[in-house]
């Protein structure tokens, strides 16, 4: 795809380092004003996370071991997301990122429908902050009102900001400028975010690993994010 | 006409057949209140859906369409109905149609009326639906024409209008006719809507002319817009959605509920307007035939989408197709009973067609399988799409019971205001066959014939 920017942004989650803490879900929370939801909310499966952690077991007792899978948005180069939405809430950004503009959403819920990593979330529930977390809200972020579309941006605001430091330094940006909150806080090193259109960045690098696939690679989405997992020399 | 008519004066005919227009009796004043409550009743839940936010749905992750686009699905296959059989009997110069004709083209504008509040029920913040709507404004903001839902949005309007237009012109001498009977308001009213009409052969001339054309402009019409309808399933990558299948499943699916909605319509007109004489089994008979056949497609359309799914097996397809048939048997059971398998086993016999209480159980039966179809396309696929870990299920809450239930009282209660305020028989149609019938002798038989070309 031609690139109309210089950044690409991308991120690779070594599966074999995530031990499932559940440290970025809980970062992306704080970053990004994500909804507290209370467990009626939960098991109606209206949660809000824009980054879940699959927990899957594999094996038979007494051999059972638990795998975890992080899913957040995929920034699918091909997004089926984006053309479905009537009025271009959902968009391609010339950084190859997959906007969502909360103004503009009507709340069809078709992007959610077409997402097949089924990572965006909708908000059903008019979300409030009790005191005093509301003064923990950041100020970066527009808090989303209820009947529309959010997901993941890969902390776009980060993004922003490394720009603007960027432009006025006259540079571009450096490999490890920015990073999103999951993984800044992941403390396995498991997320590495980075910009893919520089081959020399290290999730450049990463993401050409033999280890690497990406999810449902077979639809089509080319998806940002790589996954690494066993199969290599470092097979774990 | 099979059955040979008694022959009756014009006014006698003409009587008959504006009979609906009477003044009301307790009894539609009862029903047209009963229906009032129901819609009002959906209007508040909508209210309370619009007021305190789309949790009162039944709807999730995965799930986030539910009864409200099943309902806009299945109304605009209702929609199918008038204008496609009005327009294809027309063309077909199918004589039989003549009565039929107006409580079908009615129906089509109010189903899709219905139909086309769905989409707009459904959205997340309703009050900002203009944005759906191409207008020019300071931001130079545009809706994304890529969107299935603006072909949808297109469509539906541009069937609206359409159709809304072959009713009016289907109806122009008979509101003339009207006009010249009635006093008061009425008098002003149809005055006003027969634009002058006075029966010049011009007139006529140019009458038929415009009846035939639109007659025809609006069968592409009609397969577009349900094309379109399931393309926003088709141009997904859901899997059970992306299939290349629907557009012409759907159009089938469309016009069998339509035909089985026209059926049970005139079964109730004929009841409550005393039409026996002129909705007489011979037109269930044939009507009846027709749901044969397209019965026949759709049970062949149907075998298509399941068989090519199952042949090639690819898992998260099957998943869906196994889910669906797992969790929704019964109702899948009665899909395949109602839609399929009764009307085959009992349209085939000419006594069962002529029935009017056999037409009945089997055109009603018809629009519950087609309901239901319509149900187990959209949730199963949703409820099981590719990433096992976000799989769900889904229940319709009070509010989407409500706004479904409201749905079909409002176009109850819309089609008896109409029946009581427009004719419901195409008078001058119906007069034009008597006039062009006439009895000519074979050898030693008398038989009906019709003189002049449609």
């Amino acid at each position: 795809m031609k690139l109309t920017s210089p950044y690409k942004w991308g991120m690779v989650i070594d599966l074999d380092r995530c031990t499932g803490c559940g440290a970025c879900v809980v970062a992306c929370q704080a970053e990004n004003n994500v909804a507290i939801c209370d467990e009626k909310e939960i098991a109606e499966g209206r949660s809000m996370h824009w980054l879940r952690i699959e927990r899957f077991w594999v094996g038979e007792y007494p051999e059972v071991r638990a795998r975890f899978l992080p899913v957040l948005c995929q920034q699918c180069g091909d997004a089926p997301c984006e053309p479905v939405c009537p009025v271009y809430a959902s968009y391609h950004n010339p950084d190859g990122l997959n906007g969502q503009v909360y103004n503009r959403c009507v709340g069809t819920r078709y992007c959610g429908n077409n997402c097949p990593y089924a990572v965006r979330v909708f908000n059903f529930y008019p979300h409030r902050w009790p005191e005093p977390l509301d003064n923990q809200l950041s100020p970066d972020v527009s808090v989303r009102p209820r009947g529309v579309m959010e997901k993941c941006t890969f902390c776009i605001q980060r993004i922003r900001r490394a720009k603007e430091d960027a432009k006025a330094d006259g540079r571009q940006i450096r490999d490890g400028e920015v990073r999103p909150a999951c993984a800044q806080t992941c403390p396995s090193e498991a997320l590495v975010f980075g910009n893919l259109a520089d081959p020399q960045s290290r999730a450049a690098r990463l993401a050409r690993s033999p280890r690497r696939f990406r999810l449902l690679e077979g639809l089509g989405t080319h998806p940002s994010v790589y996954y690494l997992k066993g199969g290599g020399r470092e097979n774990v | 006409m099979s059955e040979k008519p008694v022959v009756k004066s014009a006014e006698q005919l003409n009587d008959e057949m504006l009979s609906s227009l009477r003044a009301p009796t307790w009894r539609w004043y009862l029903l047209a209140f009963f229906l009032g409550v129901v819609v009002a009743f959906g209007l508040y839940a909508f209210t309370h859906q619009m007021l305190t936010g789309m949790y009162v749905t039944g709807l999730s992750r995965p799930v986030m369409w539910g009864f409200y686009i099943i309902n806009f699905v299945f109304w605009v296959g209702l929609s199918h109905s008038g204008t496609m059989v009005s327009s294809i009997l027309r063309l077909s110069q199918a004589n039989w149609r003549r009565p039929i004709l107006r409580a079908a083209e009615a129906m089509t504008v109010f189903t899709i009326t219905v139909a086309g509040l769905f989409p707009l029920i459904h959205l997340g913040r309703n009050w900002i639906f203009y944005y759906l709507i191409p207008y020019p404004n300071q931001r130079g903001l545009w809706p994304n024409f890529r969107s299935a839902l603006l072909w949808d949005m297109t469509a539906i309007v541009t069937y609206i209008i359409g159709s809304s237009l072959f009713l009016y012109l289907g109806m122009l001498p008979d509101l003339a006719v009207a006009r010249d009977r009635s006093r008061g308001w009425r008098r002003k009213l149809y005055g006003v809507l027969a634009m002058g009409w006075r029966g010049t052969a011009r007139e006529w001339t140019v009458f038929h002319q415009a009846s035939t054309l639109m007659a025809a402009l609006i069968i592409p019409v009609a397969v577009s817009v349900h094309s379109i309808v399931a393309w926003d399933f088709a141009v997904t990558v859901v899997p059970g959605w992306h299939s290349t299948i629907f557009p012409p499943y759907f159009v089938i699916g469309a016009i069998l509920s339509g035909v089985a909605a026209v059926i049970t319509l005139m079964i109730i007109i004929r009841k409550a307007f005393h039409l026996e004489a002129y909705l007489t089994p011979m037109h269930f008979d044939n009507m009846g035939k027709l749901l044969l056949v397209i019965s026949l497609l759709w049970t062949y359309a149907y075998f298509v989408e399941v068989q090519t799914t199952w042949y090639a097996h690819e898992p998260i397809e099957w998943e869906v197709f196994s889910f669906m048939a797992g969790k929704y048997t019964p109702a899948l059971l009665l899909m395949l009973f109602g839609n399929s398998l009764l009307p085959i086993a009992a349209l085939c016999f000419r006594r069962l067609r002529r029935s009017i209480g056999v037409m009945l159980v089997v055109s009603l039966l018809i629009n519950v399988g087609m309901f239901i179809e319509r149900f187990l396309i959209i949730v199963p696929s949703l409820s099981h799409k590719n990433m096992p870990f976000v799989w769900g299920t889904y229940r319709p809450s009070w509010v989407e019971i409500s706004v479904t239930a409201a749905a079909f009282a409002g176009f109850a209660l819309l089609y008896t205001l109409f029946a009581k305020c427009f004719p419901m028989v195409a008078v001058t149609d119906v007069r034009e066959l008597e006039v062009r019938e006439t009895e000519v002798t074979m050898g030693r038989a008398d038989l009906p014939s019709i003189a002049g070309k449609d």
